[in-house]
């Protein structure tokens, strides 16, 4: 029985009927290896098909020309000076493309933090504080009772709640507290991003969660044996063992976030330009061309992010 | 000629009935088969992509009832549609679009143009999208993408716009409207009478325009023309310099703090102005309807620089022959033959075939939506609810007022692209 045999049959025992002689094993020599490749086989051929192949023509077409009504195959970097038309002219002022990239990563940045925030401690709270397995369970579950309705609806339910004659304002105004209704409450980057880490906390709870529950209580113990306040056992031991966690549930925020178009228009009025906004009225207007650059730029910017992330942390080492 | 129409649909109706008994009206439900013919019935299925305007139900109902053509809607906004055109033109069957969209979709190749010697009603068709008069011979503003401009082709095939009438319509008219500002005079409490109040800073935090460009601009222009800042040569197809020039007063409104939020659809529109986020914007008719149904007062406003006039009609997909093609005709025929002008009457728009809408209303109705009398009894909308009560007085009067006051049409510019970008900037300012 040669090398690949054994671990054949290490891996599977049941792949090799009577494995006991040679010649009965002979027609399932398969290179571990090619098993391997078997193994990963279906993922890459979906990752393929539906993801790389599909981002290889936005950027192919990201380089085409176009006019009114067609994309003519051609190269030319139109859909790319169109999109920072004027920029070096209008220095040192900020051109609007490079204004809304800043206003999209400021908005993803707010998010982020604040949800960063909200579900850490969150997921402290059930990991740590919750000691029965089953409330752990029961009110994880209840986290994801929001996600029972769409997106959509949750994002709306806040209008009547923040508008001009909403309830916030005419409970503030009967109240005695305030004699005007409070602008800035509805379609503003506030609302925005209270819609937005209303929807998206949940993204952080989870992946923490899960990192959090996966520490070994005995090394906070020996924290605390070793005179280690709550602070220091926060900072040294949580936070570094809950980072893989915070890694992922990041990534997941930024990248939804950036590229979020409804929301921030929803929210914002439409009064506030997003960088997934661009795409959507390139789109419209029939300027695939011009759309695929912008979003090929967008994937450049979120890519940068999650490598800065991914050089904090060794998401691979830690899983 | 609506006479002849329906009779075929009752007889048509009778035949199934009496000779298959339940199983013919399940034809049209498509459950049970079992007779050759009802069988071929069942078949006549059209795929329907539009916008909401057209589409209804209770059309295709009606339809399905006196034709044996059953529609599948497929509905999507304006921006979508002409997506869909350009990208899937086998996706659908029959299309209903916008008059200003053609310039894109002409070219593209990928729609058919009709025969209007097969159009039984066409000769009846309004001469606001023929002559671009009214019926009552008031010239009709010509700005931007009129419907007369781009009504016929040269040829079956052609890609080019004939400027004058052939056999081959781009679109066969069906609905159309003027549209104006809509206003809350509850909260308002003073007459609105121009474009211009649109900017005026005492509606500061309180105005909205809608955020489709195309539309927007052509809003903002009449804003710009009425505060007498500049008289564009066509508001629909403007200069670089006038992009700049409009995009300049709307962003300095905006910056202002001018505006409350923008709209993209209908919805968007009925909820700003209902909840009073808004009390002036650009509005479309039935979303009037449906804020004053709610029983919160609402004006779509009539101003002395005129309305911004949009229109819709039929063609098909270039993938369209044969049977279907046939069937398309036929459902054409049958929406100009007074049902569906009539329900587009009553929510306000108006049908393209007005004699044969006009057989399908009681004359009080007539009278209140077309001729803009004092309502003789309840306005009821198609779904049976309350619109108006007895006396009341459509916003903008009579038929003749309301398309004679037409000032430009919704258009494409030849500069579609850089205002396109314009806008876009203005909406980040």
């Amino acid at each position: 029985m040669d090398m690949s045999e054994e671990v054949l049959q290490q891996a599977s025992p049941g792949l090799i009927p009577g494995s006991g002689t040679a010649r009965a094993a002979k027609p399932t020599r398969l290179s571990p290896s090619f098993i391997s490749w078997l193994q990963a086989g279906p993922m890459m051929l979906v990752f393929l098909a539906f993801f790389l192949i599909p981002l290889v023509f936005v950027v192919i077409v990201s380089f085409w020309d176009y006019n009114e009504y067609q994309l003519l195959p051609a190269l030319s970097g139109r859909g790319y000076t169109d999109t920072f038309e004027g920029c070096i002219a209008q220095l040192p002022d900020l051109c609007t493309i490079a204004k809304t990239y800043l206003k999209t990563l400021k908005l993803c940045f707010l998010v982020w933090a604040i949800t960063l925030f909200i579900g850490f401690w969150v997921a402290y709270f059930l990991a740590f504080h919750v000691k029965s397995k089953t409330w752990q369970m029961g009110l994880s579950l209840l986290c994801t009772i929001p996600f029972w309705t769409s997106n959509v609806i949750r994002m709306i339910a806040w209008i009547p709640l923040l508008g001009r004659n909403g309830l916030v304002n005419s409970g503030l105004t009967k109240a005695g507290l305030i004699n005007h209704p409070i602008e800035w409450l509805l379609f503003s980057e506030f609302s925005v991003v209270l819609a937005l880490v209303h929807l998206f906390t949940f993204f952080m709870v989870v992946p923490i969660f899960n990192s959090m529950v996966r520490i070994d209580k005995s090394l906070i113990e020996a924290a605390y044996d070793a005179g280690a306040t709550g602070f220091q056992t926060l900072v040294n031991v949580i936070i570094p063992l809950a980072k893989p966690g915070i890694v992922i549930g990041s990534i997941f925020v930024i990248t939804i976030v950036m590229g979020d178009f409804i929301t921030i228009g929803v929210m914002g009025g439409q009064q506030i330009a997003a960088a997934g906004k661009i795409i959507e009225t390139r789109v419209n207007a029939l300027q695939f061309p011009a759309a695929a650059a912008n979003a090929v730029i967008l994937l450049a910017i979120t890519f940068l992010i999650i490598t800065m992330m991914s050089r904090i942390v060794d998401i691979k080492k830690e899983l | 000629m609506t006479e002849t129409t329906r009779t075929k649909g009752v007889s048509r109706r009778t035949l199934l009935k009496g000779t298959a008994g339940l199983a013919g009206l399940a034809a049209g439900s498509g459950a049970i088969t079992g007779f050759p013919y009802v069988k071929s019935a069942d078949a006549k299925v059209l795929r329907y992509l539009g916008t909401a305007v057209n589409e209804g139900d209770d059309i295709s109902k009606q339809c399905l009832k006196d034709t044996g053509i059953k529609i599948e809607y497929i509905t999507a906004t304006t921006d979508d549609v002409t997506k869909r055109v350009m990208t899937q033109p086998n996706s659908f069957d029959v299309l209903d679009t916008e008059y200003f969209s053609l310039k894109k979709l002409v070219p593209s190749g990928n729609i058919l143009a009709l025969d209007a010697k097969k159009i039984k009603e066409f000769d009846n068709i309004t001469p606001v999208f023929t002559k671009g008069e009214t019926p009552g011979g008031k010239k009709i503003g010509g700005q931007g993408t009129a419907p007369w401009k781009v009504l016929y082709l040269e040829g079956k095939d052609s890609k080019k716009f004939a400027t004058s009438a052939t056999e081959f319509v781009t679109l066969i008219p069906t609905v159309y409207n003027a549209d104006t500002l809509g206003i809350r005079p509850d909260l308002i409490k003073r007459p609105i009478s121009t474009w211009a109040e649109l900017l005026n800073p005492e509606f500061k935090g309180k105005a909205s325009i809608l955020n489709i460009p195309s539309i927007g601009i052509m809003d903002a222009a009449m804003v710009v023309e009425a505060t007498g800042k500049y008289k564009y040569a066509d508001k629909g197809n403007m200069t670089k310099e006038e992009i700049d020039l409009t995009m300049k007063v709307m962003t300095e409104a905006k910056k202002a703090g001018q505006f409350r939020a923008f709209w993209k659809d209908f919805n968007e529109s009925v909820n700003l102005m209902a909840s009073g986020e808004t009390v002036i914007q650009s509005m479309w008719s039935p979303a009037v309807t449906k804020v004053r149904s709610m029983g919160i007062p609402c004006t779509f406003q009539p101003l002395k620089e005129g309305y911004r006039s949009w229109a819709s009609g039929f063609c098909v997909s270039k993938g369209v022959s044969g049977a279907k093609l046939e069937w398309a005709y036929e459902f054409v025929n049958w929406f100009l033959s007074g049902y569906a002008g009539a329900y587009l009457n009553r929510q306000g728009y108006y049908s393209a075939v007005l004699p044969t809408a006009k057989a399908h209303m009681e004359p009080y109705e007539w009278a209140y939506w077309m001729e803009g009398k004092p309502a003789e009894k309840d306005i009821k909308a198609p779904d049976g609810s309350l619109l108006e009560k007895a006396g009341a007085v459509r916003d903008g009067g009579s038929y003749e007022d309301r398309m004679g006051g037409v000032a430009c049409w919704n258009a494409v510019m030849d500069e579609n692209d850089y205002m396109v970008r314009k806008w876009n900037e203005f909406i980040a300012a």
